[in-house]
């Protein structure tokens, strides 16, 4: 079957075509055509319950695309299982953070980091980025990560998918119950992310957020993408930001 | 640039804010109460001391054969109710290396630590191929897990009558392993103390291999959200499969412990001692090393003392113990979070 998205001009890091993906009983996407370009920050827009969530998983082999392809640059990923997946080098930070709490977050990044054995083979450099960016993270470092605070735990679980170099990081709704103070330093160091050319795929509901740090977005609503372009066009176009926001962001724009 | 990875928390003002994890106690106190109410309600020392020792000494026993079990449980959610036939084989394998090394003139302890470890070895080959036939087509399938380990157990003990016979076998200890020392007018059995002081090194290299290697790391990060640790990049599957053989390894060096302990060997061995350790593992806390630890010397400690004070309470006293610490920590004495 010719599909027209599967053939781009450019060379996309991800390309999805075509993905039906089905939980039990349910089936969730409806044929997902979708790329994210390499070096750039795509954001996946929709209300509850759009699939957003799914799509994430279903590219991490967590809930594995029951019909059509998926490809990592030229790779086909869709049959990969997880550990497999991460290993090319995609990092993800699930909505329910995943973080480890009967462990420090020392030992949270330990574990994120593949190639370290132990707390000393950090890679100093990063470990102190990551500081400068999240300097409670130094401060509870050998504090088990289940006492920390929502926004702290976000902040470790995103410092996870950044303590090794990736090519892609996917996450989601990094910003859900956080205080407006700790969006703007989530902000700040997707931006410092974003400054290395890490790619990156952000499922937000929040669109200031999103604007702020978006390059690529698409819009999904029941398990389709109904809308695919630029942030600059979305966040420029009323009208269009109207349709859209009423369709799925609901009282979340702003 | 190099920046020195803070191994201490310096800011004392912190650790007022976010208190470290406090270490719970109170599961330990429970055991050394349990030990304190029992001297009152003996009343003799040296009896209490002797139902003390061997109390422990079944405890420890105990842990080394559950603790392979409350591991692969908390992992992939595997309920095995086949892990007892890996007591059972251990056992059996003992009485056929201490008739051989007898025969061979050399009925030593060394032939007692030769049965240990060919034991462990054939416990662990067997639990390869268990998990390979019977648990892996039945992940994530609770009740499937159920009967095909429970069938699997019964085609072992099955095949250990057919291997070894369905009489009981006399499993003596070496010579030099019998008898008791006087302390204190307490008569302390050699060999329980051989096997606490096993059981207690099994403890240890368990505790230190959880807490302080990458591989203890990702036991206990799989242990709380299995697919987190897929994400990170780890085959958990491989995982699985290492510590469910290591597991059965312990449950085969768990049965030679035993069959010493009781000093004769039945295929239904396996049977009798899998109730015991799944009262252990719950009431520890599913999962849980530590819980597992504590759970096996109270269920030890309590079989002793009441088979002493009243035998007619004996059988169900380690119900008794469940019971009542379910209704304290429904989750067991040390819950593992996120699960």
């Amino acid at each position: 079957m010719y599909n027209p998205v599967c053939k781009p001009v450019y060379k996309p890091l991800i390309r999805l075509c075509g993905v039906h993906t089905h939980i039990g009983a349910y089936h969730i996407l409806h044929g997902i055509d979708f790329e994210i370009p390499e070096g750039e920050v795509t954001v996946l827009l929709g209300r509850n319950g759009a699939g957003k969530t799914t799509t994430l998983r279903s590219m991490m082999g967590l809930c594995p695309a029951s019909e059509g392809k998926i490809f990592f640059r030229d790779t086909a990923m869709e049959a990969m299982p997880t550990a497999e997946i991460a290993r090319l080098g995609i990092a993800y930070v699930p909505e329910s953070m995943g973080i480890f709490s009967d462990l420090t977050v020392q030992e949270n990044m330990l574990l994120a980091a593949r190639q370290a054995r132990r707390a000393q083979d950090l890679d100093p450099e990063r470990l102190n980025w990551i500081f400068s960016l999240f300097p409670a993270l130094r401060k509870f470092w050998l504090f088990p990560a289940g006492k920390l605070s929502g926004g702290q735990k976000q902040m470790l679980a995103i410092a996870r998918a950044m303590i090794e170099p990736r090519v892609l990081i996917l996450i989601d709704e990094p910003s859900k119950g956080l205080a407006p103070s700790m969006v703007n330093n989530l902000i700040e160091a997707l931006l410092a992310l974003k400054a290395q050319r890490t790619s990156l795929l952000l499922v937000e509901q929040n669109f200031r957020m999103a604007s702020a740090l978006g390059d690529r977005v698409a819009v999904m609503d029941d398990g389709r993408i109904v809308f695919r372009g630029a942030m600059a066009d979305l966040a420029a176009d009323e009208s269009l930001q109207q349709r859209l926001l009423g369709l799925s962001l609901g009282g979340h724009g702003s | 640039m190099t920046v020195e990875v803070p191994i201490r928390s310096h800011d004392a003002s912190t650790e007022a804010i976010l208190p470290k994890a406090q270490f719970d106690l109170i599961p330990f106190i429970l055991v050394l109460g349990l030990m304190g109410f029992a001297w009152l309600a003996i009343g003799s020392a040296s009896s209490w001391l002797t139902l003390t020792v061997a109390g422990l000494t079944m405890g420890l026993i105990i842990f080394v054969i559950a603790s392979g079990l409350t591991l692969v449980f908390g992992l992939m959610d595997v309920l095995n109710f086949g892990h007892g036939v890996f007591i059972a084989l251990g056992a059996f394998v003992a009485t056929s290396v201490m008739t051989y090394a007898g025969q061979a003139g050399m009925g030593g302890v060394v032939s007692l630590f030769i049965a240990m470890l060919i034991a462990m070895a054939a416990a662990a080959a067997v639990g390869w191929v268990f998990e390979r036939l019977i648990i892996r087509p039945v992940y994530g399938l609770h009740l499937k897990q159920i009967l095909i380990t429970m069938g699997g157990m019964i085609i072992g003990e099955e095949l250990i009558k057919l291997t070894w016979g369905p009489l009981q076998i006399a499993l003596p200890l070496p010579e030099a392993l019998r008898g008791s020392w006087l302390i204190a007018e307490a008569a302390i059995e050699k060999y329980r103390l051989l096997a606490s002081i096993i059981g207690l090194l099994v403890f240890g290299a368990l505790t230190l291999t959880l807490t302080r290697t990458k591989l203890g790391l990702l036991i206990r990060a799989g242990v709380q959200d299995r697919s987190m640790v897929e994400a990170l990049g780890y085959r958990i599957n491989r995982l699985f499969v290492a510590v469910f053989v290591a597991g059965s390894a312990l449950a085969g060096l768990g049965g030679v412990l035993w069959g010493f302990y009781q000093q004769s060997v039945t295929a239904q061995i396996g049977t009798q001692v899998n109730v015991l350790i799944f009262i252990v593992i719950i009431i520890g806390g599913l999962g849980s090393t530590l819980g597992c630890f504590i759970g096996a010397l109270l269920v030890g400690l309590m079989a002793n003392y009441a088979g002493f004070l009243e035998p007619k309470i004996a059988l169900f006293s380690n119900i008794a113990v469940m019971v009542a610490i379910l209704l304290w920590r429904p989750q067991g004495l040390y819950p593992v979070s996120d699960r």
